[in-house]
């Protein structure tokens, strides 16, 4: 174990990866001097036959990785900011997606797509979207979110050496965090939640970069006597639903908090499925925490309004958990 | 190339190679034809778009391409999946819908692909193949085997943003890949004219590669620029633009009249003009080969007759098959699994 940010975690599983399989190739704009620091490196370690900054067309960057992984590759592409991948949607929605079904199976496609998602840093609207709700919709991608600088390393390494088409989504708010990250080989199998603290009365479920503000709601809840059990999803596609209704079955209350807009986010469809598969252990209706139905403003304080934070989540569990049914 | 040849196996080189390329104008015109009259008469599960009048842009270039060379279609690909050697009865198989389908029902004919030929697929969207094309010539410049990859599509296409940005990234990494753009002057149901500014050969230009300009219908002039394209690719020289000016005999799709209600893009006239025997691809590489004595009128019939029952066993095959499996679907998905 050695002690590593988030974005560094990312940099070593990419590192390693490359180094296990010559025919792992990587490319994307600015990947060469690495706009995040994930890609750090990876030119002057593997070529510029492997690594290529490829000019600014999303629509060519993400059909070019259904080509070469078609061809025999496997891909590893970076997008940037996850808005970026609306502009090469047709090539993740209509291609990606759907050639291995709509060619009887003849081929797998091993890509991995990397992108930063998610507001807080007064980014504006179009560099701030957490759009892995619309890619859960597909239907055929993966949709990881890690929230930890481990699970980044095993999940990434997971997702770069399996055959489906895997998007990585990198919280932009978690990419300073520090953690302990097992040295070399760690696979962190996907679909699989965390329960990253036991509590009795509420389930807090979070999505990805909604962790921290989550601890932080948990702690306050503690002071007033309600104590939480926090599930970090870490995948959305697949999505670990036994763990989900497991907790929910512990504590008989719910409350999911996920940085997407609420038509239709992820926490949508957690909720659908605990009312589907956990309705009988629920005490109380199932609460979102979410961005309402708009987009992501500039202004530091204007911003703070829309994004989901602790308070939020506290007052979310407090509605339901009424001091007597918490004492019960 | 692929071929059933019927022509004398003892012909020298050249002429075996011109009579494949009749040989398989014919089978792409009456596989076609028979879809047509099917469509018609008793229908087919989907649309079927038609390439009848453009049978010589795609066997042209095919004809210069080895089995393992990368090659991305359009909606219109019936002809560019038997031009790269797919087979006919799996083609019409998926048609059908069928589990003996190439694509095991899954696709049907805007999406037929046999990888095991370079046939990365025929794409419902306009454009759709561009970029990917471009993938696999990435993907081949990385072998370093000496593979193009090459990329059909149409004059409306070539409208679309990827069309400029594919080329980019082809021309700046010297990938060898081969736009191929079949201009049919025809957008779907808008007249190409109406919609596109300059001339499509000009952006071409623009990226510093190669461009020919071919009639699209003589088949063996579109196999000569075809041939220099791909030596270039083989010689690491990166990508070209080949424009093969054509014309689509047949509607946008088959349920063309049905959709347009009466109304019309172009004449009857104007149609005319291109199925006359100087126009149409395969009755004039038919009078240019015998003219030069490589294939008499017996060859001919013998070989229109020997297509028409391929096509004919290929219904067979297709109506006599199980239809595809229903739960086939799920399990082809990407589904996630915890590895």
């Amino acid at each position: 174990m050695t002690r590593k940010r988030y974005t560094q975690a990312i940099n070593e599983a990419l590192h390693e990866e490359m180094a296990r399989d010559p025919k792992t190739i990587l490319f994307g704009e600015d990947v060469a001097l690495a706009v995040f620091g994930d890609t750090r490196g990876l030119l002057a370690a593997f070529g510029p036959e492997r690594v290529r900054n490829t000019p600014i067309c999303e629509a060519t960057i993400a059909g070019m990785a259904v080509g070469a992984a078609a061809a025999g590759y496997r891909v590893i592409v970076h997008m940037l900011f996850s808005n970026f991948i609306y502009t090469g949607f047709d090539a993740i929605a209509n291609q990606m997606a759907k050639l291995r079904l709509m060619t009887g199976g003849q081929i797998d496609l091993p890509i991995t797509v990397l992108a930063v998602y998610g507001g807080g840093a007064s980014q504006a609207a179009q560099h701030s979207d957490s759009n892995h709700p619309v890619l859960m919709n597909l239907g055929g991608v993966d949709v990881l979110v890690p929230a930890t600088p481990a699970d980044a390393k095993g999940m990434l390494k997971t997702a770069i050496r399996n055959n489906r088409p895997s998007f990585f989504l990198q919280a932009s708010g978690l990419g300073a965090i520090n953690g302990d990250v097992p040295d070399g080989e760690h696979l962190q199998p996907l679909g699989r939640a965390a329960v990253v603290r036991e509590g009795r009365h509420v389930s807090l479920i979070s999505v990805g970069s909604m962790i921290r503000a989550t601890q932080n709601a948990a702690k306050q809840l503690e002071k007033n006597g309600i104590d939480a059990e926090i599930l970090d999803v870490r995948s959305l596609i697949p999505l670990d639903e036994d763990a989900i209704v497991a907790s929910v079955v512990r504590t008989g209350r719910a409350v999911v908090v996920d940085e997407a807009r609420d038509s239709c986010s992820a926490a949508s469809q957690i909720a659908a499925v605990i009312a589907d598969k956990g309705f009988s252990a629920l005490r109380a209706p199932v609460k979102r925490v979410t961005v309402d139905n708009m987009s992501m403003p500039y202004a530091p304080n204007a911003e703070a309004a829309v994004f989901p934070n602790a308070d939020d989540i506290v007052r979310a569990a407090s509605s339901i958990c009424q001091p007597e049914s918490v004492q019960a | 190339m692929a071929s059933r040849t019927t022509h004398d196996q003892q012909a020298e080189p050249w002429a075996a190679s011109q009579l494949a390329m009749l040989e398989r104008m014919l089978l792409i015109r009456h596989a076609e034809t028979r879809l047509a009259r099917t469509a018609k008469e008793t229908g087919l599960p989907g649309g079927v778009h038609l390439s009848i009048g453009q049978e010589a842009s795609a066997v042209g270039i095919c004809s210069q391409l080895e089995t393992d060379d990368w090659m991305t279609s359009t909606h219109r690909g019936h002809g560019h999946f038997l031009a790269k050697g797919g087979d006919v009865d799996t083609m019409f198989a998926e048609i059908w819908g069928k589990r003996t389908g190439i694509c095991r029902g899954m696709g049907g004919s805007m999406h037929v692909a046999d990888f095991s030929k370079g046939i990365i697929g025929a794409n419902g969207i306009v454009g759709g193949g561009l970029a990917i094309a471009t993938g696999a010539a990435l993907a081949a410049q990385l072998d370093r085997r000496g593979r193009a990859a090459v990329c059909f599509f149409g004059d409306g296409a070539a409208n679309q943003g990827v069309f400029m940005e594919s080329m980019n990234v082809s021309s700046i990494w010297k990938l060898p890949t081969i736009f191929v753009c079949e201009n049919n002057g025809l957008s779907e149901f808008t007249v190409s004219s109406t919609v596109t500014a300059g001339k499509l050969a000009d952006r071409a230009r623009a990226f510093g590669m190669p461009v020919e300009v071919v009639d699209g219908n003589d088949v063996r002039a579109v196999a000569s620029v075809a041939r220099a394209a791909v030596e270039r690719c083989r010689r690491g020289e990166g990508p070209s633009y080949i424009e093969a000016v054509t014309y689509r005999i047949h509607g946008h799709l088959e349920a063309e009249d049905l959709i347009l209600a009466g109304g019309s893009y172009r004449t009857p006239e104007e149609i005319d003009i291109w199925r006359k025997a100087d126009r149409d691809p395969i009755s004039r590489f038919r009078d240019l080969l015998a003219a030069e004595g490589l294939c008499d009128p017996e060859t001919f019939a013998a070989m229109d007759d020997a297509a028409l029952e391929q096509v004919e066993a290929a219904v067979a095959f297709a109506e006599g098959s199980e239809a595809a499996d229903p739960d086939l679907a799920r399990q082809l998905m990407f589904v996630g699994g915890e590895g």
